[in-house]
């Protein structure tokens, strides 16, 4: 298989920071909101270098939202910082109205995004916020696994002119993918070749999704890792390529079964291919308070748990 | 610029146009939209610089106008469409299927003079303060304004709007509150009082004005002192007495008439009470 290395670990909340400095630097269109969490979101270098292009709200997220909208009207790009919680649930019907359906060119940026919030519990930690915003029309939606995806995903949605949900998260994690890497909006990228299992894996279960493969090889289990950055637009040819070829799909996700990756994927193959298919997914529960490392092993979002559901899937198939 | 006279008969084409386009598909808001007539047709005739026929969503070099209270579409449509922004015809589309006319305004369906989706209340003095910094930024002198009906006051994302447009002198922005003291359910006394409404405003640190809603002279010298207020580090408010109605005697200052349309023989009354100035559409 191919062998992915990591010599780092970095937390993808800082690639969107280090992105944003840059972005300060190459567009002049570019401005920020944050909504009193400026160094949670990284976004303390932009601050400092264009304090002009950044507008502190306070605690008003609903507000924030609005005067992005505003801003995208007035030409310019704004990109809102906070947590993911209150990225969306917080303010979904100011995403709704003034964002989604007005189509206004606003960048909802949110970190601590998943369990991986850890120790603040349940109330800061979001597991439905995919759904929230895959449910919006016009709104892309964007989960990046590594610093450098990132970084890379941040440039990317400058350039793109709509609105988009960017996701991502507080702990340091393996920062693997390549740091040259052209972050294409919509497009899944193929991880690993297999025939056996198609693994498709967003955002902080991509590097388990690969040492997930590699206990698979040992076993003689070639499975085939699909990273599905882009949660919308699907990448509906890659996911139907691969399947076709397996047979058998595992999704894997920091994220609730509702409305996550896992139920596009499943909404996509029961219309278009019948597949045997497991998700590595949250199951319908709040989170809690803990380390992210012990949470992602409690709620099943890690090595084995893919393994498990890679090995039962391939069953299912040939059963 | 245009004369007082003028800007009256166009009004009260302005109100059988609400009349007749909620009339004909039994639904919409007249109430509202009668009380707003005079002062939307003061703002576009002569307070906004503005260039219909050269309408962008980004509006470098025009004023731009945000109509929060969304459910008075019928009269923004009326102005916008005798102003040249659309064809006058085109209000007979109004809530119809495959209209640019959406009961609530939308950019979504590429309406000249509409630039965000508005009617869930609340959000547009956020956006209109977001346009204005835009403005600022672009160095561009030209001005936001926006339209609150008062029972949407009573949405908390109003003050935290209130709240950033003071604290970051937001000074290229004129609010103004259409209080008319009526809401669905009833005087907005008695859903949720406001209070001293003047008093929370300048609590916020806000330039405060007061105006009739239905004297032109009263509209066109308060718009002015406001446009002279612009520019000095605060944000400007007017409080715009108006009445729910206005226009039509059976239904001025009734909260009853706030969503519901008339029926034809209340139609053939109104309209027996409106002269039709410039020819309906």
């Amino acid at each position: 298989m191919t062998d992915y290395t990591s010599t780092e670990q970095k937390d993808t909340r800082s690639g969107f920071g280090a992105a944003l400095l840059q972005l300060g630097r190459t567009n002049p269109d570019v401005v920020a909101l944050c909504a009193d969490l400026i160094g949670s979101l990284k976004m303390d270098a932009f601050v400092k270098e264009f304090p002009e292009r950044f507008f502190q709200v306070g605690i008003a997220e609903a507000n924030m939202i609005g005067v992005a909208a505003g801003l995208a009207i007035g030409g310019k790009i704004p990109f809102t910082g906070t947590f993911a919680n209150f990225s969306t649930a917080r303010v979904y019907d100011q995403i709704r109205q003034s964002v989604a359906y007005s189509n206004t060119n606003v960048k909802i940026c949110a970190s601590h995004a998943g369990i991986t919030l850890g120790e603040d519990g349940a109330t800061h930690q979001t597991m439905e916020d995919i759904g929230l915003t895959k449910m919006l029309p016009n709104l892309t939606v964007i989960n990046t696994c590594d610093y450098n995806q990132t970084y890379a995903a941040t440039l990317a949605i400058a350039d793109y002119k709509g609105p988009v949900y960017l996701r991502f998260g507080r702990p340091k994690v393996p920062n693997f993918t390549p740091v040259d890497q052209i972050f294409e909006i919509g497009k899944a990228i193929l991880l690993n070749p297999g025939k056996d299992v198609t693994i498709i894996a967003t955002g902080h279960l991509v590097w388990p999704a690969l040492q997930a493969c590699k206990a698979l090889s040992e076993k003689g289990i070639e499975a085939e890792i699909i990273n599905i950055h882009t949660i919308k637009p699907l990448d509906v040819e890659a996911v139907l390529h691969s399947v076709k070829k397996t047979g058998c799909v595992v999704t894997a996700e920091e994220h609730l079964m509702n409305g996550g990756l896992g139920d596009s994927i499943a909404q996509l193959l029961s219309l278009r291919m019948p597949t045997p298919l497991e998700m590595v997914a949250v199951d319908d529960k709040f989170g809690e308070s803990a380390t992210p490392e012990e949470l992602m092993v409690k709620y099943g979002l890690d090595v084995p748990h893919i393994v498990a559901a890679a090995i039962k899937v391939i069953s299912r198939k040939n059963s | 610029m245009v004369s007082t006279t003028e800007m009256q008969a166009l009004a009260t084409q302005v109100r059988r146009d609400i009349l007749r386009m909620v009339h004909a598909v039994q639904s919409g808001h007249v109430g509202g939209s009668l009380g707003c007539a005079d002062f939307i047709t003061a703002l576009y005739t002569s307070v906004l610089k503005h260039d219909p026929a050269n309408f962008s969503i980004e509006g470098h070099g025009q004023d731009m106008f945000f109509l929060s209270n969304g459910h008075i579409s019928a009269a923004w449509y009326s102005v916008l469409a005798r102003t040249g922004y659309f064809p006058v015809k085109e209000l007979a589309t109004f809530r119809k299927l495959n209209t640019r006319l959406q009961g609530h305004p939308t950019p979504a369906e590429h309406l000249p003079g509409v630039r965000v989706a508005s009617g869930s209340l609340g959000q547009g003095l956020s956006v209109g303060i977001g346009a204005a910094l835009a403005k600022r930024l672009n160095n561009d002198p030209t001005l936001v304004y926006t339209l609150h009906g008062d029972g949407e006051l009573q949405e908390g994302q109003i003050w935290e709007a209130a709240m950033f447009a003071a604290g970051r002198k937001v000074d290229n922005i004129i609010a103004t509150i259409d209080y008319n003291g009526k809401q669905i359910d009833g005087p907005v006394d008695v859903v949720m009082p406001l209070g001293n409404l003047r008093a929370k405003w300048e609590a916020f640190d806000w330039i405060v004005l007061e105006m009739d809603g239905h004297n032109f002279d009263d509209i066109l010298s308060t718009m002015e002192k406001a446009k002279e207020m612009t520019g000095k580090g605060k944000p400007i408010v007017i409080l715009m007495h108006s009445h729910m109605g206005q226009g039509v005697d059976f239904m001025v200052d009734k909260h009853q008439w706030h969503g519901s349309p008339p029926s034809n023989k209340e139609l053939e009354m109104a309209l027996g009470q409106l002269d039709e100035t410039l020819g309906d559409y």
